[in-house]
């Protein structure tokens, strides 16, 4: 077992309640679905729309992290597969992916001391 | 945990009552604001954390933190409800008084307090409809329109226009006031009954719309009657004839989507819990001297659950019934409806000569039940051609593919 994150981009877009709602519904399907297949090595967080992007040897500020609000990561999960194909297979199961946003699925580098 | 079904339509007309009361209802937009924000952050949240133990009260929590950062940072800027007044300039005064207005307990009050504000005297009937469906139901505007039938745009301008008028009206409604309470209780039994309506007879070609229209329109007037001053013997009728009708749903649509009339509906699919809290209902309506439409028309409703098979229908008292509706509430399609109960009890001509006498049936032109019951006496008395004229009128004003279907099989019974 090989792990991976899947890093989240775009939004749900403004929706009604009700299509809010089954938005959700479809996410908890889709983690409950990776959880009980054992893929999910932690579930991660949602991360906020704000923030500084700090950068340079001048370590300026920036406010950040990006202008287009398509490109900004919202959130993050720590995932458990095979290898790096069969993570972005269960990454094509993400609702993001309907609303027309992205999964970006990175294989995690880890030491083997 | 999975969240119960419309927890956040619903949901979202307890939060936007709420925070009305706290903004005050010329923010209504901002409060809409912080509710959707709320949402938004459920969504980003429970996704990944799952759905919390308690979601109403996440929410709650989620708005009301929203709430208290826009009153801080924009109270210099705009005014807000004017029974925080002064306790905005401190924050010992400012969170309790937020807290108070928020808390639980005030929940049912400030959704009663929205629904008398959305019953507007200024504002025409559909509006006030369009208004509790989009505020107090969680519906979206284009939610509103699909159940509505008319354009998108036209919902949309009423329900700005609505909006605007409601926003201007500078208090949401008191309701503690016992005599401006009854003098608009009539209005708000009025939407809530068209609220039914729409989905009980409307044109939403989604039967789910429909139910949940007529689910909505239940929850509310439930409400109403939890309300000291609401506790009328016409709420009661009107809970009643609610609860008699919609235990018909059920057996109204089969299993594809086909419209039953109620003379072919399979009875044992009607759902007798309805049935006999409607029949509770109606029982403490019967109380005072005052006889409303909703007690006639809940009647009907009950004559029709008391009739195991439709043969057995007590066509007489119906038409009695009818007769004392068409004297306390007359309408065209009250006349329509008395027509085809006399049809029932003496047959198909008599039926057919009371149509012909509503004074005013012009105004069921565009009714495509109007033609449709003419179709089913001439039907019904041997008058093939006639009748395939009548069903083919009807299904040019057919409003939906339901009705379509239901008179094309109209059209085709003229042939057999």
């Amino acid at each position: 077992m090989s792990e991976f994150t899947f890093l989240f981009r775009g939004s749900d877009g403004s929706a009604s309640p009700e299509q809010m709602q089954q938005t959700m519904k479809k996410w908890l399907a889709w983690f409950k679905e990776l959880g009980d297949k054992g893929h999910i090595k932690y579930p991660g967080h949602p991360l906020q729309r704000t923030g500084k992007v700090v950068s340079g040897i001048q370590k300026v500020v920036h406010d950040g992290p990006y202008a287009e609000a398509k490109d900004v990561v919202n959130g993050f999960t720590l995932i458990n597969a095979k290898d790096l194909s069969q993570a972005v297979e269960l990454s094509k199961g993400c609702p993001i992916l309907e609303a027309g946003g992205s999964v970006e699925v990175r294989p995690v580098q880890i030491m083997d001391m | 945990m999975d969240p119960s079904e419309h927890l956040f339509r619903r949901e979202s007309g307890r939060l936007v009552a709420a925070l009305t009361r706290v903004f005050g209802v010329h923010n209504l937009a901002l409060a809409e604001d912080v509710v959707q924000h709320a949402f938004c952050r459920a969504m980003e949240v429970w996704k990944f954390r799952g759905v919390p133990e308690n979601p109403s009260a996440w929410l709650m929590a989620t708005a009301k933190n929203r709430a208290l950062d826009v009153l801080r940072r924009q109270h210099a800027a705009r005014s807000f409800a004017p029974e925080l007044g002064r306790l905005l300039d401190s924050e010992w005064t400012l969170a309790p008084a937020v807290e108070e207005l928020l808390a639980p307990n005030a929940l049912k009050d400030n959704l009663l307090r929205m629904m008398f504000s959305c019953c507007h005297p200024a504002l025409a009937q559909e509006s006030q409809v369009a208004l509790i469906l989009n505020i107090l139901c969680g519906f979206s505007v284009s939610e509103v329109g699909s159940a509505f039938v008319s354009g998108h745009a036209a919902i949309e301008k009423r329900i700005q226009r609505a909006k605007k008028v409601l926003a201007q009206s500078k208090h949401l409604f008191d309701v503690a006031l016992p005599s401006d309470f009854s003098a608009r209780l009539p209005a708000v039994h009025r939407a809530l009954y068209l609220l039914f309506n729409e989905g009980y007879h409307g044109a939403s070609a989604a039967h789910a719309v429909r139910i949940e229209l007529c689910r909505e329109a239940i929850r509310l007037v439930t409400i109403l009657l939890e309300h000291p001053a609401g506790t009328t013997s016409k709420s009661y009728a009107l809970s009643a004839l609610m609860h008699l009708n919609a235990a018909r749903l059920p057996a109204r649509v089969d299993g594809a989507g086909n419209l039953i009339t109620l003379f072919h509906q399979d009875r044992s699919l009607w759902n007798r819990e309805l049935m006999l809290e409607g029949f509770r209902f109606l029982e403490l309506s019967a109380t005072g001297h005052e006889v409303t439409e909703y007690h006639i028309e809940a009647a009907i409703a009950a004559a029709h659950s008391t009739a195991l098979r439709a043969e057995d229908t007590d066509w007489k008292v119906i038409v009695a019934l009818y007769d004392t509706l068409m004297q306390i509430h007359p309408s065209p399609v009250v006349a329509l409806n008395r027509a085809i109960a006399v049809a029932q009890d003496q047959g198909p001509a008599r039926g057919i000569a009371e149509i012909e006498a509503i004074e005013d049936r012009d105004r069921l032109a565009d009714y495509p039940f109007y033609p449709a019951a003419l179709g089913e006496l001439e039907l019904r008395r041997g008058q093939r051609d006639l009748a395939r004229d009548h069903f083919q009128a009807a299904r040019s004003l057919a409003r939906n593919p339901m009705e379509r279907r239901f008179l094309d099989q109209r059209i085709g019974a003229c042939s057999k």
